[in-house]
C-alpha cells in the first residue's frame, strides 16, 4: 500500500536509501494521542506549549529550523504566552545576522522579538514550522482521512509517535549492513527497508521504516521548571503539542470564528426556514386544513 | 425577457420616467428578479443561487489574498505563510477561499446532475447547458491554476502533470506545453501566468452567469415535471408560477444558509481535511512525489484520464489504425476531455421527448448507475494506479461513455414513459394534498 506520508517524509528529509536497502514504503505505525487542542472546543494547553518550546530549544534546534516563526509569536495569544520581557530574553539569547550592521559589511547582533528562528543547520533536517500539517494526511490512502475525522488525529500524533518509535530493531533486520547509520523507527514509513524484511511481492513486513535521524529523547532530557514528568512519551507530547502550533498559530481564533459563525448562520437558517414557511403559505392548497 | 407573459416594470414618479427613458436598468432589475418562476421548484433547483453566492465570495475572498501574496516562486510560500500568521483574520481568509472551491464544486456537481436527471438540458434549453459546461470547463481550469499558487509540492508537481496532458498530442505537443508553462519546465513564467489567468477567469465566469442566467430566463426555467409553463394568458401563467422574488429568494436563501452553516463548521473546525498536506511543504523541483493527487474534484476526470493504459484493447487498436500517432497517454487525454464533451452532447444524444426522469422508469435506474460511477470514479481516482483499481476505473469510465453515447440514444425509442400531469399546477396541488387522513396542520404559521 502507499504512503504519501511516507514520500513527503523521505522528501523532507532528502533521505535516500543506501546500499542494497529497499524503500518498500513501510507502513507507520501512528498512536493516537489525546492532545488538548483536539475537537471543535479544543485549545491549546498553555504550559505544554512552554514546556514543548523548551525541548524544542533544547534539543531539535541543534539540526531543524523553524524559519516561519517569528520570536514576538510566542507572546501571541493562543500561543505559548510568554510575558513580554520572558519572550525578548528568549530572543536575545539567539545571535542574528544582521546585513546592515557594521557599516553594510554585516555582523551579527542578539535577536529581537520580530526576527524570526533560524533556518535548520543541517540540509538534511527540514524545516519544522509547519511540519504538524504536513504530516498529517498519515490516515489513509491521499487522505480519506477517517482516523482524522473520527478520532481527530492529525500531525501532531505523527510527531509524537515518530519520537517514541525508535523501539529494538526486528530480528530480519539483524546483520543487514545496508542499515548501519540508520535508524529503526516504526512509526516512519518513508525510510529504508532491509532487504530481508520484504516478502515476495515486495511488500515489506515490519512496521515502519529505518530513519537517518538518530534518536533525539532519551528520557530526562530536559529539566522543566513546573515539575512536568520527563520520560520520552511526555517530552514527545509536548514538543508535538508546540509543533502544531507553529503550523497552525491561529487554531484557537479559527475554532473560535468557527463556533460564531455556526451559531450565527445557524439562527439566520431558522429565521429564514420561518420567513418561507410564512410566504409560501397563502399560495399552498389548504387541502389539510379544509378536510379536517 | 421571458417568454411567460407577466407584469412589466412601470415607472411611476417623473424620475424614475425620466431615468428609464434613459436607461431602463431598473425595468431590467426588475424584470430578472420578478420572473415567473414555476411554482413546483424543489430543494435541487437551489444550487444555481449557491453557485452565484460562491463565486462572489471566491472573488471578495480572492482579491484580498492577491493584497498580500507574492507570485514569485521563492516567495509565494513564504507569502502564503505570512497571510496565514500576520494578516488580521488572513487565515480565515485563505481558509475560507481554499475551502471555498470545494464548496464551488460540490455544489456545481449537484447542479449538473440534477439538470441530467430532469432534462433541464433538452430543447429549447440547449444554449443554457452549453453555456453551463463552458462554465464548468473554466471553473476547472481556475481551480487548478489556484492550487498552483501556494507553490507547494502538490501546486508544483500537479502543474507538471497537468501540462504534461497537452505534451502527449503528437507532432505539436511539446510546443503547445512550452507555449502553456513560458518556458520547458515548470517555473517563474507558470506562476506569474497561473496568477494572472486565476485573476481573470472568475470575471469571465461572473461575465458567463450572467449569459447563463439570461438564456434560461428567455426559456424560462424547467421544472422537477419538465411539463412546460402555460402561457396562453397572463392569468393562466400566474397558476403555474410565482415570481423569483421573494419566493425563490427566501427559499434559496434558506437554502444557502443550511449549506453555509456546515460550510462554515469546516472551515472553522476541520480546514485541511480536503486538502493534501503534502502542499504544506515547499515546492521542491529535485523531489517529485512519486503518487500525485489532484484535489477531491478532479478525481473522476483523472480517474477516466489513467483508466486507458496501454493494455486496453481499445487503445491497441486506436493506436494501431492511426499507425501508432494516438498512444495510450494521448488516449488518455482525449477520454478525460471527452467525457466532458459528451455530457455537453446531451441534449443530442438523447432522443426522449419526455423531459424530466421522474416519468422515465428504465431511465431512473440507468441515471442512478451514472451517479454511481461518478463516485467510484471518485475513489479509483484517489487511489494508486495498480492492482484492481485501473480495472474499476476502466469499467466506470466506460459507463460514464456508454451511459451518453448508447443508453441515452436507445432509451428515448425503447422505453415507455409514465404519463406527465398536464399541468404544472397540478402537480403542485398534488404535492399538498392530504396524505394520510388529517394530521393536524401544526407547522401552519400563526396568523
Amino acid at each position: 500500500m502507499f504512503r504519501k506520508l511516507a514520500l513527503s517524509t523521505a522528501i523532507a528529509l532528502g533521505l535516500a536509501a543506501p546500499g542494497a536497502a529497499i524503500a518498500a514504503g513501510g507502513v507507520g505505525y501512528v498512536e493516537d494521542y489525546e492532545f488538548s487542542f483536539e475537537g471543535p472546543f479544543g485549545s491549546y494547553d498553555r504550559m505544554q506549549l512552554q514546556r514543548g518550546l523548551q525541548v524544542y530549544t533544547e534539543i531539535c534546534a541543534s539540526c531543524h529550523g523553524l524559519k516561519f516563526v517569528a520570536f514576538r509569536n510566542l507572546s501571541d495569544g493562543g500561543g505559548p504566552a510568554l510575558p513580554d520581557e520572558q519572550m525578548r530574553a528568549y530572543a536575545e539569547l539567539y545571535e542574528v545576522w544582521d546585513p546592515t550592521l557594521f557599516d553594510g559589511e554585516g555582523d551579527f547582533r542578539p535577536g529581537v522579538p520580530q526576527d524570526h528562528f533560524p533556518e535548520s543547520l543541517l540540509n538534511t533536517a527540514p524545516d519544522l514550522s509547519l511540519m504538524a500539517k504536513a504530516r498529517a494526511g498519515f490516515s489513509g490512502p491521499y487522505g480519506t482521512g477517517m482516523a482524522q475525522l473520527f478520532r481527530g488525529m492529525g500531525g501532531a500524533e505523527y510527531i509524537a509517535s515518530l519520537m517514541n518509535g525508535y523501539v529494538e530493531e526486528p530480528d530480519c533486520a539483524v546483520g543487514d549492513e545496508a542499515m548501519d547509520g540508520l535508524f529503526y523507527n516504526e512509526a516512519f514509513g518513508a525510510g529504508a527497508v532491509p532487504e530481508n524484511c520484504v516478502d515476495d511481492h515486495g511488500h515489506s513486513t515490519i512496521k515502519g521504516t529505518y530513519i537517518s535521524m538518530s534518536p533525539p529523547l532519551w528520557g530526562d532530557d530536559v529539566e522543566f521548571i513546573d515539575g512536568a514528568p520527563t520520560d520520552v512519551e511526555s517530552l514527545s507530547k509536548d514538543v508535538a503539542a508546540f509543533l502544531m502550533w507553529t503550523a497552525e498559530p491561529k487554531l484557537e481564533a479559527r475554532k473560535q470564528a468557527g463556533l460564531t459563525g455556526v451559531i450565527f448562520l445557524t439562527v439566520l437558517s431558522v429565521l429564514l426556514y420561518l420567513t418561507n414557511k410564512r410566504i409560501w403559505a397563502p399560495h399552498k392548497p389548504k387541502a389539510r386544513t379544509e378536510d379536517a | 425577457m421571458s417568454g411567460i407573459p407577466h407584469d412589466h416594470y412601470d415607472p411611476k414618479s417623473g424620475a424614475e420616467k425620466w431615468l428609464h427613458r434613459r436607461l431602463p436598468i431598473v425595468g431590467l432589475m426588475y424584470d430578472t428578479l420578478m420572473i415567473p418562476t414555476p411554482k413546483n421548484l424543489n430543494w435541487m433547483w437551489i444550487w444555481g443561487v449557491v453557485l452565484t453566492f460562491t463565486l462572489v465570495m471566491q472573488i471578495v475572498t480572492g482579491v484580498v489574498l492577491v493584497m498580500h501574496y507574492t507570485p514569485h516562486v521563492d516567495m509565494a510560500f513564504a507569502s502564503v505563510e505570512h497571510i496565514m500568521r500576520n494578516v488580521n483574520g488572513g487565515h480565515m481568509i485563505r481558509y475560507i477561499h481554499q475551502n471555498g472551491a470545494s464548496l464551488f464544486f460540490v455544489a456545481v456537481y449537484a447542479h449538473i446532475f440534477r439538470a441530467l436527471y430532469y432534462g433541464s438540458y433538452k430543447s429549447p434549453r440547449e444554449v443554457t447547458w452549453i453555456i453551463g459546461i463552458l462554465m464548468f470547463v473554466v471553473m476547472m481550469g481556475t481551480a487548478f491554476m489556484g492550487y498552483v499558487l501556494p507553490w507547494g509540492q502538490m501546486s508544483f508537481h500537479g502543474t507538471a502533470v497537468i501540462t504534461g496532458l497537452f505534451g502527449t498530442i503528437p507532432f505539436i505537443g511539446e510546443a503547445i506545453q512550452t507555449w502553456l508553462l513560458g518556458a520547458s519546465a515548470v517555473g517563474q513564467p507558470a506562476l506569474n501566468r497561473f496568477f494572472s489567468l486565476h485573476y481573470l477567469l472568475p470575471f469571465l465566469l461572473l461575465g458567463l452567469t450572467i449569459v447563463h442566467i439570461w438564456a434560461f430566463h428567455t426559456t424560462g426555467n424547467n421544472n422537477p415535471t419538465g411539463v412546460e409553463v402555460r402561457r396562453g394568458s397572463k392569468e393562466e401563467a400566474e397558476k403555474d408560477t410565482l415570481p423569483f422574488w421573494p419566493y425563490f429568494v427566501i427559499k434559496d436563501l434558506f437554502a444557502l444558509a443550511v449549506i453555509m452553516t456546515v460550510f462554515f463548521a469546516v472551515v472553522g473546525f476541520m480546514p485541511n481535511y480536503l486538502g493534501h498536506p503534502d502542499n504544506y511543504i515547499e515546492a521542491n523541483p529535485l523531489a517529485t512525489p512519486t503518487h500525485i493527487v489532484p484535489e477531491w474534484y478532479f478525481l473522476p476526470f483523472y480517474a477516466i484520464l489513467r483508466a486507458f493504459d496501454q493494455d486496453v484493447w481499445l487503445v491497441i487498436a486506436v493506436n494501431w489504425v492511426t499507425f501508432g500517432i494516438v498512444d495510450a497517454a494521448f488516449f488518455g487525454v482525449i477520454a478525460m476531455f471527452g467525457a466532458i464533451v459528451v455530457m455537453a452532447l446531451a441534449p443530442w444524444l438523447d432522443t426522449s421527448s419526455v423531459r424530466s426522469g421522474r416519468y422515465r422508469p428504465m431511465f431512473k435506474w440507468w441515471f442512478a448507475l451514472l451517479v454511481i460511477t461518478f463516485f467510484v470514479l471518485m475513489w479509483a481516482g484517489a487511489m494508486p494506479a495498480e492492482g484492481i483499481y485501473p480495472y474499476i476505473a476502466l469499467i466506470g469510465s466506460t459507463y460514464w461513455f456508454a451511459y451518453f453515447l448508447i443508453i441515452l440514444p436507445l432509451l428515448g425509442v425503447i422505453e415507455k414513459p409514465l404519463p406527465a400531469p398536464a399541468t404544472i399546477e397540478d402537480d403542485f396541488n398534488a404535492h399538498y394534498a392530504p396524505k394520510s387522513g388529517g394530521a393536524a396542520p401544526a407547522l401552519e404559521p400563526a396568523e
